[in-house]
């Protein structure tokens, strides 16, 4: 009975979301203010990604919600999850991972950083950026605390270098109030298109939203690890 | 057959989100409400990247100054999908973290025998 009005709901849903749906054609023309953002951002922002020209300058202050939004998150999981220190249940006892396993994982672990790090620190050259980079290193903290559970995670390390992140985030867009008129303004050298030290405070905010995304995803993986055994 | 092939990537994206509404009003385990959440998520992302796709278009990156700005694909859709995909990752974590502390507290998933979750 549950399933047929189920069905009856989504078919009513169909029928009325494939009317404004078909009047969006299929790999046609973008939106005016698309065209805006890549035929102009070469010259406003010097960033050779335009998506990441989107994310961090023209929609910065959106970002710096989304990242609000994460670590809200995060902070919900851990208080959620929150056991006063009489009530943690005895850890079962954990069987040792393998050799091969540890080894491998030691080997990985650093190769995966350097991934990482590499993505955030290139995210207005390629595509990539600092939500991408914080991902890999979480994943990195995943595979450690998977396969080596004698090393358990700091949370109390991952959230000064979350807050310094976010710090840096706030800061750098209070500068371009403070020197310019509006907040994140692009108040550093754009450089030459194509390098490494261009598009003024693009790369900074990156990094500081990839330090941010990976510790704060860290911190969630370590939470559920420790508290959910 | 041709309305088929040129709608394509809408028809898989809201065959996932319809999926995965469908997981979420039918199935009773709370583990399978929250796979079914996701699938929207990934449905809708898949939405919003292909309202913004050109045909024949690039990525828009200036990675090689003879590139025309006029052949790139749509960046906005592709700047909020990029936030909503870690974003869907850190509420989702937030939802298994809501069923582990349920599970602890009545000791099944079931939502029918979940006091005040009357389905």
């Amino acid at each position: 009975m549950r399933k047929i009005i189920a069905l009856i709901l989504l078919a009513m849903l169909l029928w009325g979301i494939s009317k404004p749906i078909s009047n969006i054609p299929f790999g046609m023309n973008k939106i005016n203010v698309a065209k805006h953002y890549i035929t102009k951002d070469i010259s406003e922002t010097g960033a050779a990604n335009v998506v990441t020209s989107v994310v961090v300058l023209y929609r910065g202050f959106d970002t710096l919600g989304e990242v609000t939004i994460l670590f809200i998150a995060a902070i919900g999981l851990a208080s959620i999850l929150y056991l006063p220190k009489k009530r943690v249940p005895d850890n079962p006892p954990v069987e040792d991972s393998s050799l091969i396993l540890r080894t491998g994982c030691r080997f990985l672990f650093p190769l995966i950083l350097l991934f990482g790090t590499y993505i955030f620190v290139h995210g207005h050259l390629t595509p990539g950026g600092g939500f991408q980079g914080g991902a890999i290193i979480a994943s990195g903290f995943a595979l450690m605390s998977l396969s080596c559970k004698e090393r358990i995670l700091s949370t109390v390390r991952l959230g000064v270098v979350e807050s310094l992140a976010g710090l840096t985030f706030v800061t750098v867009g209070l500068i371009g109030l403070a020197t310019g008129g509006y907040f994140l303004l692009n108040f550093l050298p754009k450089g030459t298109l194509n390098m490494l030290f261009s598009a003024g405070i693009i790369p900074v905010i990156y990094v500081a939203i990839g330090f941010k995304v990976g510790s704060e995803l860290a911190g969630i993986i370590g939470n559920l690890m420790e508290r959910t055994q | 057959m041709n309305f088929l092939y040129a709608n394509t990537y809408y028809i898989a994206a809201f065959g996932l989100i319809f999926i995965g509404l469908y997981i979420v009003m039918a199935k009773r385990n709370l583990v399978k409400v929250i796979i079914g959440l996701s699938f929207v998520d990934s449905g809708i992302n898949l939405l919003l990247i292909s309202i913004g796709y050109i045909k024949g278009g690039t990525a828009p990156i200036f990675s090689r100054p003879d590139i025309s700005p006029l052949k790139m694909v749509d960046p906005v859709p592709q700047a909020l999908v990029l936030t909503a995909i870690v974003i869907g990752v850190a509420v989702l974590a937030l939802a298994l973290s809501l069923v582990v502390r349920l599970y602890q507290e009545y000791g099944t998933l079931d939502i029918r025998k979940i006091r005040g979750l009357k389905w």
